[in-house]
C-alpha cells in the first residue's frame, strides 16, 4: 500500500480507503443478514436439538436422583475404602426410597447397562425393602449374595453422578473392572464396534456396487447425442424421483421366495421349486436394495465430469498406437477421477446412516448401525443411543469434510 | 457413440457386450419401479404373481385394492355410493386423511423451506459473504447427518422446545407445527443447492443495473432477480416438497395419530397390516414422480434457454 | 400462488378438527381389527366420542419411552402382562380401581367376574391370547404335531420364523427339549437352563427370520418365506378363515397368557379413557370380540356368549387357546418370571442374535 494511494479521497472528501472498506462490511452485513434467518432455524431447529440429545451420551440421572444417602457415602468415602455397615445402611434406605418413588426399575437400569443382570437385583430387593432391620449388611446379603460384589459397588459409585463416560465404554465394547480399570468385554458380547466395522464395510461393498453399475451406463449418456441422452436419462432420474418406501416395497415383490425372480428362476428351470434363493430379509436384501436406491446419486456426478470430457484426447491415443484397454485406463479412467469421488464419497456417506431399508428387509444379519441406534432409542436407553448416533455422527462428519476438501459442497448436483 | 471404422473384431464384440450390459442396468434401475404397476391390480391379497395373473385370466384383476384406499377406516364402507359415502370417504378413509396430512406438511414445510432457502442462497452467492464455506457447509448438512440423529434429536427437542431456556412451554410433538418444522429443515439443502446453482449463472450486473437505475433492493429482487431465478427456486420447491412427501422416520418419532403420512401409513403397510393396498399408493406415487420430474426437466432446460445457457 | 394458499388453508381447516377424543395404542393387524369392531365402533356410535387406533410391534416399548420422555400421546394401551405388572411398579401407570368397572349381567361384581389375575393395580386384561406354531399344510401334508418338530430341520426341512425376543421363545425351546410344561420356568431361573434354551434355538438360528409385528408371521408364511412360524393364535386364524389359507396350527407346546388395557400417566384425556377402558371390558363387549378373532375373553360371564366367527358358520370354541383340547401340553407363561428378567434375556437374546 502505497502512501499515495491511502491519500486519495472520495467526493465527500472521506479517505477512500475507509470509504472502501465501510461499503466492504456494509455488503458483508447485507449477505449475511440473509443468510442469518435460515442459519438461525437451522440453528434452532436442527443443530441444537441434535446437540441436546448428544450430551445425553455423558448424562443419566436415573441412579444418581434416586439414591442420594448412596451418593453422599460415595463422596464422603474415596474410592477404595471398605464397604462396611454405614454403606450398606445408605444402601437400605435408598432401596426405601426407590420402593416408595417407584423407581427401583430405573436404578437397576442404570446398575445394569454396565454390569448386566444387575437390573433384578434392585427390583426384588427393593421390593421387600421396608421390611429390613439392622445390621444392614448381613441382613441385605441375606437377601442376595450379589451385594457384596465389589463390580456392582464400583458400578453404583461411577453412576453416582449423573455425568459419566459409561456409555461411551459400553459403545466401544468396554467395561469397568472391579479396581476401576478398563477392559474389553468378553469375545461373545462385543456387539457395536463390530457393528460399526460391519456398517462400513457394507457401505464399502454397495458403493463399489454403484460404481461398477454407474460406471458404464454414465459413460453411455455421457458419449450419446443429447437429444437420445436425455431420454435414458430418465430412466435414472425417475428412480431418484420414486418414493424410498416404493422402491423398497417393490423390492420385497421382486426378491422374496415366491417373489418375481425367483418364480422366473423356477419356471425356468433354474432352480427347483425347494431351491428357492432367499435373497431379501437378510443382508443380500440390504445390499441389492441400497445398490439400487443409491445408484443415481452415483450416476449423475460421474455423468457430469464425463460429459466434460473431450474424446479427441481419446483418439489421440489411439492414433498414436494405444491400443482400446489402454486408452481407457490411461487418458479415460484418470480423467474421470473427479466423479468418481464425488459420487462414491456421497453414495458412501448416504449409505453410512441408512435406516428405512435395512429396517424393511434387512432381517437379522442386514441390519446397519442405525437400526441399532433406534432398537435402543425405542428401548428407552437413550444414552447409550446418544453415545452411539455421537461416533456415527463423527465417522459421517470426517467424511463430510473429505467431501467438501476434495469435491467442494457447492459442487453438490441434483439431476 | 458409434463405432470407430477402425475397429478390430475384438473391439467389435465387447461394443455390444458393452451395450447389453448396459441394458441390463438400466432394466435393474426401472423394472422395481414398473412391476408394482400390474401387481397393484393383484386380486389375491399377497405382494407376488398369481397363476390367473401369469395366464392373463381377468379373474386374476381386479380393482379391490384402489378401492380399499378410499374405504379403509370408513365409518360406513358398505353403505350406497352416494354423496354422503364420498363425505365419509373423505372425511374418514385412512389413506385419505394420510394424502391431506401429506399435502398439508408437504406444501408448508416447502414454503418455509423455500422462502429461507432462497434468501440464504442470495446470500450466500454473494462473494462478499463471510464464512461462506462454512455456513454452507451447516446449511446443507441436514442432508447428510444420518435422519436417525435428526429425528431423535428432534424427539427430545420437540417434547419440551423451551428445556434449554430452563422452563417448559408445551410441545411440538403430535403437532403438525412440529412436522412441518421438521421437514422444512430436511427440505433446505435441496433448495440452497439447487437455487446456488441457478445463481452462478447469474449475471450480477443486471442487479446492479436496476439498483442504478433507481429501483429498491426489493424491487430488484421481484422484478429483476425472481424472475430469473425462477425456474431454479421451483425445481428447489419440487425437491423440498418431495422430501417431504417421502419422509418416514421423522413422522416415526415426532408426529401423532393426526399427523400420518402417506409414508407413514406404507410403513405400516409393509411391516405389519399385510395389504397389497400399498401397491396402488406405490403405483399412484410412481405416476406423481413422473409428473413431478418431467415438470422439473422442462424448468431446467427453461432455465438454460433464459440464462442462455446452452445445454451441453 | 395465492389459489394454492387458499386450497391450503382449506384442507387444514377440514383436517384439524378431526382430533382424537380417545387414542388407543394396540398390535395393529387382524387384532387391531377385532377391538376396533367390538368395542371402537359401538363406543363411537353410543357416545359420538372419536376413538384413534394407532399401531405399534409391542405398545409397552412406545408407552415406556413415552412416560418418560413426558410425551405422551396415546390414552389407552394394550399390552403383555408382564409389561402391565412392570410399567405399574415403575410408576408409569394410572391405577385402575375395579369399581370403575361394570358387573356381569347378572349382577356379579367385575372382581368376582373376571378370571383370577384378570384384574391388576393398573391393567384390566381383555383376552386371553397364545404363541403357537402354525405350519402350511400344503407344504406339510403329515404336519409336524409337537413343538419338537419345530426345531427339526431334518424331519421338516424349511425356513422358520420366531418373534424376536426373548419371551415365548426360550419356554417353547425348553418344551421342545424335553422339559414338561411345568418345569420350565424352574429350569429358566438356572443359568444352565437359559443356556440350554439357547442350545435348542442355535438348531434352528441360521434358518430363521425373526418378526416384530404379529401381522408379520400369517405374511411370511403365505409368501412361502418360511414354511414354519411362530405366531399370536388369533393372526393364524384370521388368515386361515377369512382368507382360506392353509394354514394348520399346532397347540402342543402353547405359551398362552393374557393381554391387558393399560392407561400410561400422563394421558391427555384421562377420563375419556376411564369411561372407554369401562364400556370395553364389559361382558357383552369382549364376548363380541371373539367374533372377530380367536382369543378368549377374560370375563367368566363373556365366554358363555362366545358363539360363531364373524362368517357365522365357524365355531369359536375350538379355535381358543383355553378350549381343553388346546391344553394337553400347553404353559401359562409366568409375569413374574418376566417381570424381573426381561430386559436381561433380552439383552442376551440380541447378543446372541447378532453374534454370527
Amino acid at each position: 500500500m502505497t502512501d499515495a494511494y491511502s491519500q486519495l479521497t472520495t467526493a465527500d472528501g472521506r479517505p477512500l480507503k475507509a470509504a472502501l472498506a465501510a461499503a466492504q462490511a456494509r455488503a458483508r452485513r447485507r449477505a449475511f443478514l440473509l443468510v442469518a434467518p435460515l442459519l438461525l432455524f437451522v440453528v434452532v431447529t436442527f443443530i441444537l436439538p441434535i446437540g441436546q440429545m448428544l450430551q445425553r451420551s455423558v448424562y443419566h440421572d436415573g441412579f444418581s436422583n434416586s439414591a442420594p444417602a448412596l451418593g453422599e457415602w460415595f463422596s464422603s468415602h474415596p474410592d477404595g475404602s471398605d464397604f462396611d455397615e454405614s454403606a450398606y445402611a445408605a444402601l437400605a434406605s435408598d432401596l426405601a426410597l426407590m420402593k416408595k418413588d417407584k423407581t427401583a426399575g430405573e436404578a437397576g437400569t442404570r446398575i445394569n447397562y454396565t454390569v448386566p443382570g444387575t437390573r433384578s437385583l434392585f427390583t426384588s430387593s427393593a421390593r421387600g425393602a421396608d421390611k429390613l432391620e439392622p445390621p444392614y449388611k448381613e441382613a441385605l446379603l441375606a437377601l442376595d449374595a450379589k451385594w457384596g460384589e465389589p463390580v456392582i459397588w464400583q458400578a453404583m459409585r461411577e453412576a453416582s453422578s449423573p455425568w459419566t463416560s459409561d456409555f461411551y465404554l459400553i459403545a466401544t465394547d468396554r467395561q469397568r473392572t472391579a479396581d476401576g480399570g478398563i477392559e474389553r468385554v468378553p469375545e461373545n458380547e462385543r456387539i457395536y464396534l463390530w457393528l460399526f466395522g460391519k456398517t462400513f464395510i457394507l457401505s464399502g461393498v454397495i458403493t463399489f456396487l454403484c460404481l461398477i453399475l454407474a460406471f458404464p451406463i454414465a459413460h453411455l449418456l455421457a458419449t450419446l447425442p443429447m437429444s437420445k441422452s436425455n431420454l435414458l436419462m430418465i430412466l435414472v432420474l425417475l428412480p431418484f424421483w420414486t418414493s424410498l418406501l416404493v422402491r423398497t416395497t417393490s423390492w420385497i415383490v421382486l426378491l422374496q421366495g415366491q417373489g418375481v425372480v425367483n418364480n422366473i428362476l423356477v419356471s425356468l428351470g433354474v432352480i427347483g421349486d425347494d431351491g428357492r434363493i432367499t435373497m431379501i430379509y437378510n443382508q443380500t436384501g440390504t445390499i441389492i436394495v441400497m445398490t439400487h436406491i443409491l445408484l443415481p446419486f452415483m450416476v449423475l456426478p460421474l455423468y457430469s465430469v464425463m460429459r466434460t470430457i473431450k474424446p479427441s484426447y481419446a483418439r489421440a491415443a489411439r492414433s498414436l498406437g494405444a491400443t482400446s484397454w489402454t486408452t481407457f485406463r490411461r487418458i479415460y479412467l484418470p480423467q474421470t477421477l473427479p466423479g468418481i469421488g464425488a459420487g462414491a464419497l456421497l453414495t458412501f456417506i448416504l449409505a453410512v446412516g441408512y435406516y428405512i431399508t435395512p429396517a424393511l428387509v434387512g432381517g437379522a444379519d442386514g441390519q446397519l448401525i442405525s437400526n441399532l441406534i433406534q432398537f435402543h432409542m425405542s428401548k428407552s436407553n437413550w444414552s447409550l443411543a446418544a453415545a452411539l448416533s455421537a461416533m456415527l455422527l463423527a465417522g459421517v462428519l470426517v467424511l463430510y469434510w473429505l467431501y467438501d476438501r476434495l469435491v467442494g459442497i457447492d459442487k453438490l448436483k441434483l439431476g | 457413440m458409434a463405432l470407430p471404422v477402425y475397429a478390430d473384431p475384438l473391439e467389435r464384440l465387447w461394443y455390444y457386450t458393452y451395450h447389453v450390459i448396459c441394458v441390463a442396468i438400466f432394466v435393474f434401475l426401472i423394472s422395481p419401479i414398473l412391476i408394482v404397476m400390474p401387481l397393484s391390480f393383484n386380486a389375491e391379497p399377497y405382494f407376488t404373481f398369481t397363476q390367473k395373473m401369469l395366464t392373463f385370466d381377468p379373474e386374476g384383476y381386479s380393482l379391490r385394492w384402489y378401492d380399499l384406499l378410499l374405504t379403509h377406516g370408513m365409518v360406513a364402507p358398505d353403505a350406497p355410493r352416494d354423496s354422503s359415502w364420498w363425505e365419509d370417504v373423505w372425511a374418514n378413509a385412512a389413506w385419505v386423511k394420510a394424502a391431506k396430512n401429506s399435502v398439508i406438511i408437504g406444501f408448508w414445510s416447502t414454503i418455509v423451506a423455500t422462502v429461507l432457502g432462497t434468501l440464504a442462497a442470495l446470500g450466500l452467492s454473494r462473494s462478499e459473504m463471510p464464512y461462506r464455506r462454512l455456513i454452507m457447509a451447516v446449511l446443507i448438512s441436514p442432508m447428510i447427518v444420518p435422519i436417525i440423529i435428526i429425528a431423535t434429536g428432534l424427539f427430545f427437542f420437540y417434547s419440551n422446545p423451551c428445556s434449554m431456556l430452563g422452563f417448559e412451554c408445551g410441545r411440538l410433538t403430535s403437532t403438525y407445527t412440529g412436522v412441518v418444522l421438521a421437514h422444512a429443515t430436511l427440505g433446505i439443502p435441496f433448495v440452497i443447492i439447487t437455487v446456488t446453482a441457478t445463481l452462478i449463472g447469474f449475471d450480477q450486473s443486471l442487479s446492479r443495473a436496476a439498483a442504478s437505475l433507481g429501483a429498491s433492493p426489493s424491487r430488484t429482487f421481484f422484478k429483476v432477480v425472481l424472475p430469473l431465478i425462477l425456474p431454479g427456486v421451483i425445481s428447489g420447491a419440487l425437491f423440498a416438497f418431495v422430501t417431504s412427501f417421502d419422509e418416514v422416520v421423522a413422522v416415526l418419532f415426532i408426529a401423532g395419530p393426526d399427523q400420518q403420512t402417506i409414508p407413514r401409513q406404507m410403513w405400516n403397510g409393509i411391516r405389519e397390516a399385510i395389504s397389497p393396498a400399498i401397491l396402488s399408493v406405490a403405483t399412484i406415487l410412481v405416476l406423481i414422480s413422473i409428473a413431478l420430474l418431467a415438470t422439473v426437466e422442462l424448468l431446467r432446460r427453461r432455465s438454460e434457454r433464459i440464462r442462455g445457457v446452452t445445454p451441453q | 400462488m395465492k389459489k394454492l394458499l387458499v386450497l391450503s388453508t382449506a384442507l387444514t381447516g377440514m383436517a384439524l378438527p378431526a382430533v382424537a377424543d380417545v387414542t388407543v395404542m394396540s398390535w395393529g393387524g387382524a387384532y387391531g381389527t377385532s377391538q376396533t369392531e367390538a368395542y371402537i365402533k359401538p363406543y363411537s356410535a353410543e357416545t359420538g366420542v372419536k376413538v384413534t387406533m394407532v399401531d405399534a410391534d409391542n405398545p409397552a416399548t412406545p408407552v415406556k419411552a413415552m412416560v418418560e420422555a413426558n410425551n405422551v400421546t396415546v390414552d389407552i394401551a394394550d399390552v403383555e402382562y408382564a409389561d402391565a405388572i412392570r410399567l405399574c411398579d415403575e410408576g408409569m401407570l394410572e391405577e385402575i380401581d375395579p369399581a370403575m368397572l361394570p358387573p356381569a349381567p347378572d349382577g356379579t361384581p367385575a372382581t368376582e367376574d373376571f378370571l383370577p389375575g384378570a384384574l391388576t393395580d393398573c391393567a384390566v386384561a381383555t383376552i386371553v391370547f397364545s404363541t403357537v406354531f402354525a405350519y402350511d399344510s400344503s407344504k406339510f401334508p403329515e404336519g409336524p404335531t409337537s413343538i419338537h418338530d419345530f426345531f427339526d430341520l431334518e424331519k421338516f426341512p424349511g425356513k422358520r420364523a420366531m418373534r424376536k425376543g426373548a419371551k415365548a421363545n426360550l419356554e417353547m425351546a425348553l418344551m421342545a427339549d424335553g422339559v414338561p410344561a411345568a418345569d420350565v420356568y424352574a429350569t429358566l431361573e438356572t443359568p444352565e437352563g437359559v443356556d440350554r434354551a439357547f442350545a435348542m434355538l442355535d438348531k434352528i438360528k441360521k434358518d430363521t427370520i425373526w418378526w416384530e409385528a404379529g401381522a408379520q408371521p400369517p405374511q411370511l408364511l403365505a409368501d412361502g418365506e418360511v414354511a414354519m412360524t411362530t405366531a399370536y393364535n388369533g393372526r393364524i386364524f384370521a388368515a386361515a378363515v377369512a382368507e382360506g389359507k392353509p394354514f394348520q396350527v399346532v397347540w402342543d407346546g402353547q405359551v398362552y397368557e393374557y393381554d391387558l388395557f393399560v392407561i400410561p400417566k400422563g394421558a391427555p384425556n384421562l377420563e375419556e379413557a376411564k369411561k372407554f377402558l369401562a364400556y370395553a371390558t364389559d361382558t357383552q363387549r369382549l364376548a363380541d370380540q371373539a367374533k372377530w378373532i380367536s382369543y378368549g375373553p377374560a370375563r367368566k360371564s363373556s365366554g358363555a356368549l362366545v358363539g360363531l366367527y364373524q362368517d357365522g358358520k365357524t365355531e369359536m370354541g375350538p379355535h381358543m387357546p383355553t378350549a381343553a383340547e388346546n391344553l394337553t401340553n400347553a404353559l401359562p407363561s409366568s409375569y413374574e418370571f418376566w417381570v424381573d428378567r426381561d430386559s436381561e434375556l433380552n439383552e442376551r437374546f440380541n447378543a446372541w442374535l447378532a453374534a454370527n
